[in-house]
């Protein structure tokens, strides 16, 4: 087991390095000079030749891609051009919000959506599985922000039952609750929708193999049908589906802080984008990848898990 | 074989299962009587589309719930119908009273439970036994079954296993709680040739240990002549000829009958060329009036065409046909 | 989206007429072609339909509710909601629809060389298709558009980048399974030139799962597209477009819910359509689903 996991964690690596050098480059041709940013409109050339130097914009490229590297392997993920802080500083300022965020999302998308997606299987062409399909389709066709908007307009703004800020103190779990609900409900209420599919037609193609009629011809009855034999086989495509769908949830929850005006990596990134703060930019996208990584290493884990197939080979 | 004692464990009368097609119900298996008497292993013989899985499927009520339905008869199990059972207690009867066998090995094996557990959840569920104790029972059915190194490796999982060691567990399984029926169905052929003979070696010897009842379904005549003790032709979703193995053998009386022996290649003649039954089985949403091999039979008569023949009992014999009972009449 | 859902499952290669077929039979994929027909209407029809020119101001009205003379009121510069909304259906449409073009023709293309070509061409390219996937689409398209500049071009640039990747993995898997069928020997056989094979031979049986794809893609290209314009990376203001109108409507959320309200439900129906359109079409060809 322990074998198979660092197997897949090495098998990362070169995408991360590839990921590193995509960022770089990118970075690197965004327009706008950085120096320019920091010191604004009025430098004079000498300043600013000056602070480019310091900031080793100057030395040829492919000196500052093995600076950045090497960094990147000693930890120091660069300094934010506009605050000056660490980049690893200004992340850790945002994670909670984010933590809270992602998780509840991940939380509340697992929970309400394999349960569904089990109802819409098991009970197929009555009423529960079409309503549940055309709830998962319409849900799924939000972008986050509408839905957000939406969420923001029914709930905070017509009816004052939650925050407009969409986020509280750290220190203050009732607050922080509170204003986690809707954007939490948002980002989560997408996921459902897409999980709630994917369970059941995982479902209804592992009801119709041939070991459930073995199963059923033993004498098991309806209900360990469903739940010993064909959900651990149905979750696994689950899962791998739900590693896939981290790509998205990021996207969505960079629109979700916007709405609910929470901070977070994704306004971060925005940020660091509009302020043409590159070095943050860098940073930030590096830990996103190797989060993003890490995420799908973590998807292996719990595949490892469930399916003797993929451990015993 | 002496005649089998008047002793039926499973009588099927009148079985009619019909599929779904658009909003039509079309007959699989039509009208059909079956008996398997106590001790016996009857073979049920055809090509694809005569029936013969359905009707394993219908026994068993394992059916697929949209799309198929059992629309008349009667199969009852020791004088029991299990027609007009809940599905409760059908889910007490199988596994338990009647065990079932499938084709692919394949695919029969929960491949994320341990084979044990697989073996012993039958005994869990009828017999109440606690999770050691059905341990125990599933070693002793896996050594039965002749796997080897049962005991290390019963907490194995099915992709470990070949295919003649799935099926053998799966034997395992259905004989787990000593049912009284076995149904078999196409139990070797998506075996090896070498693995095929042990395994029809092994059903057959558990079956003597056991005091079971066996239904095989097949296509291959090479197996009936090695396990069965009676044989029932299927055509079309009907019995056209039924008959203990050897006189069967030795003297088919039926057209179709005749012409899947002389299909059959033998080791034992010269068969340079094979006969081929020209045509192909009716496809249930066209079935002909009158009898169903007529349009594929060498001896049809117009009365063939117009009339279903019924199944007719001569001594140990049944035959379905019009031609043939009427020689032995006049005979 | 539902699309990656299926990246995780192999495609059947089924050609037009099962498409065909699939279509006439399915309610969901009807519902779905209608509503899109019905938006694609408005946007040719915009110069038709609109009120009023969507770029003209008249901040005396600014901020007005729904009436006679603006039917879904006016904006924060007094401009006409509708027409905005009409104007902006063409430019939602034109950059999913052309994204969508690309990415289907460069992913495309590559998945089936690389799938054809097999060993090291297919490790590199569907190594670069990997990294490209591991990017979150969303942030995909932003350093993208970060890096060419906001404007209508570089938009459908930066979305088909994001949608590249998945089209060449759809494309790749049955061109492995088609390679390997007679035809495909027949031809090489025969001499054919590998480009004709692929053309001509593979891409027709193709078709049916990358029509299922293309509509469910281009539901998630407009997606793409109104998140940007609500960002504020889309095409440049003043041009009307669903995401920056929804900015809009999000900055004044307070006094004027309703602005938000349009252009949401715009891109919902847009989106809800293809989704529809896609959906039906997928449950209709596979043959795993089709048992129902």
């Amino acid at each position: 087991m322990i074998r198979y996991l660092i197997r897949r964690a090495l098998l990362a690596l070169p995408t991360l390095l590839a990921m590193l050098t995509v960022v770089f480059l990118l970075a690197r041709v965004v327009p706008g000079d950085p120096a320019q940013v920091v010191l604004g409109d009025q430098a004079t050339p000498e300043a600013l030749a000056a602070l480019r130097e310091r900031l080793g914009l100057d030395r040829p490229l492919a000196v500052q891609y093995l600076d950045f590297v090497g960094g990147v392997l000693r930890g120091d993920f660069g300094t934010s051009l506009t605050t000056g802080r660490s980049v690893v500083a200004e992340v850790a300022a945002v994670l909670p919000y984010t933590l809270d965020l992602t998780l509840s999302a991940l939380a509340i998308g697992v929970l309400l959506g394999v349960p569904l997606g089990i109802l819409a299987a098991v009970r197929r062409n009555a009423w529960p599985d079409y309503v549940t399909r055309v709830l998962s389709l319409v849900g799924l066709s939000f972008p986050a922000f509408v839905s957000g908007i939406l969420l923001l307009l029914a709930f905070a703004i017509q009816t004052p039952w939650f925050p407009v800020i969409g986020a509280a103190a750290l220190d203050d779990p009732g607050g922080r609750l509170h204003a986690l609900v809707l954007p939490a409900l948002n980002l989560g209420l997408i996921m459902t929708a897409y999980v709630t599919r994917v369970t059941r037609s995982s479902m209804l193609g592992v009801l119709g193999e041939d070991f459930v009629r073995t199963a059923r011809a033993k004498g098991v009855s309806r209900r360990a049908l469903v739940w010993r034999h064909a959900l651990p086989n149905a979750l696994i495509p689950v899962v791998t589906v739900v590693g896939l769908y981290l790509g998205t949830l990021i996207g969505n929850s960079v629109l979700t802080e916007i709405v609910f005006s929470r901070p977070g990596l994704g306004k971060l990134i925005l940020s660091a984008i509009s302020m043409r703060d590159y070095t943050l930019l860098q940073g930030i996208m590096v830990i996103f990848a190797a989060c993003v990584i890490a995420a799908n290493t973590l998807t292996d884990l719990v595949y490892g898990l469930i399916d003797p197939r993929v451990t015993y080979a | 074989m002496t005649r089998p004692p008047e002793d039926p464990v499973l009588a099927i009368r009148g079985l009619r299962t019909e599929f779904r097609s658009g909003r039509t119900w079309y007959p699989a298996v039509r009208g059909l009587d079956l008996t398997l008497y106590r001790n016996e292993t009857l073979a049920v013989v055809g090509e694809s589309g005569s029936g013969k899985s359905v009707t394993a499927l219908s026994i068993l009520r394992l059916l697929p719930e949209s799309g198929a339905r059992i629309a008349a008869g009667r199969i009852e199990l020791e004088g029991r119908d299990l027609l007009r059972l809940s599905e409760r207690e059908m889910e007490r009867v199988r596994g338990d009273r009647i065990g079932m066998v499938f084709q692919e090995p394949m695919t029969a094996l929960n491949p994320t439970m341990r084979i044990g557990d697989q073996v012993a959840e039958a005994l869990r569920i009828h017999r109440g036994l606690d999770r050691a104790a059905a341990r125990r029972e599933a070693l002793a059915l896996l050594e039965e079954v002749k796997l080897p190194s049962a005991a290390q490796r019963m907490d194995e999982y099915p992709h470990q296993f070949s295919g003649g060691m799935r099926q053998r567990v799966v034997i395992a399984m259905a004989l787990a709680c000593r049912p009284q029926v076995l149904l078999a169905d196409e139990p070797t052929t998506a075996l090896d040739v070498t693995i095929q003979a042990q395994v029809l070696g092994l059903l057959d010897e558990l079956k003597r240990s056991h005091g079971m009842s066996m239904l095989v379904i097949t296509h291959n005549l090479g197996v009936v002549a090695l396990i069965a003790d009676r044989v029932a032709v299927m055509y079309a979703g009907q019995v056209v000829e039924e008959a203990p193995v050897r006189a069967l053998f030795a003297a088919p009386r039926h057209p179709y009958t005749e012409a899947l022996l002389r299909a059959t290649p033998r080791v034992d003649e010269d068969t340079a060329a094979l006969a081929p039954i020209p045509g192909q089985v009716p496809s249930i949403r066209a079935m002909p009036a009158g009898c169903a091999f007529a349009p594929r039979c060498p001896l049809r008569r117009p009365r063939c065409e117009a009339e279903a023949p019924p199944l007719h009992a001569d001594g140990e014999r049944l035959l379905r046909c019009w031609v043939r009972n009427e020689e032995r009449i006049a005979a | 989206m539902t699309a990656h859902a299926d990246a995780a499952a192999p495609p059947a290669p089924a050609g037009a007429s099962a498409l065909a077929h699939a279509f006439r039979s399915n309610r969901t994929s009807w519902a779905g072609a209608v509503l899109l027909a019905a938006v694609v209407l408005a946007a040719v029809a915009a110069p038709l339909l609109a009120p009023a020119d969507p770029l003209q101001q008249d901040i005396l009205a600014r901020l007005g509710p729904p009436s006679a003379e603006h039917p879904l009121g006016t904006d924060t510069y007094g401009r006409d909601v509708l027409s905005r909304l009409l104007y902006g259906a063409q430019i939602s449409l034109t950059v999913g629809f052309a994204a969508i073009v690309v990415a289907v023709a460069v992913g495309g293309t590559l998945g089936i060389v690389a799938g054809y070509a097999g060993g090291l061409t297919d490790q590199i390219v569907m190594g670069a298709m990997d990294v490209l996937l591991s990017f979150p689409t969303l942030l995909l398209g932003l350093m993208v558009v970060a890096t060419l500049g906001p404007s209508l071009e570089n938009l459908i640039v930066a979305i088909a980048v994001t949608e590249m990747a998945p089209f060449a993995r759809i494309a790749r898997a049955p061109t492995l399974v088609l390679k390997e069928q007679g035809f495909v020997e027949a031809g090489r056989a025969l001499g054919f030139h590998p480009v004709r094979i692929m053309a001509v031979h593979i891409l027709p049986n193709l078709i049916a799962e990358l029509a299922v794809m293309a509509s469910l893609w281009l539901a998630a290209a407009i997606r793409t597209e109104a998140a940007l314009s609500f960002i504020g990376l889309g095409v440049k203001p003043p041009a009307a477009t669903w995401g920056g109108m929804i900015r809009e409507g999000f900055e004044t959320m307070l006094d004027a819910p309703w602005l938000a309200l349009f252009p949401s439900l715009a891109v919902l129906a847009t989106v809800l359509a293809l989704n529809l359109l896609g959906d039906g079409l997928r449950d209709a060809i596979d043959p795993k689903l089709r048992r129902e």
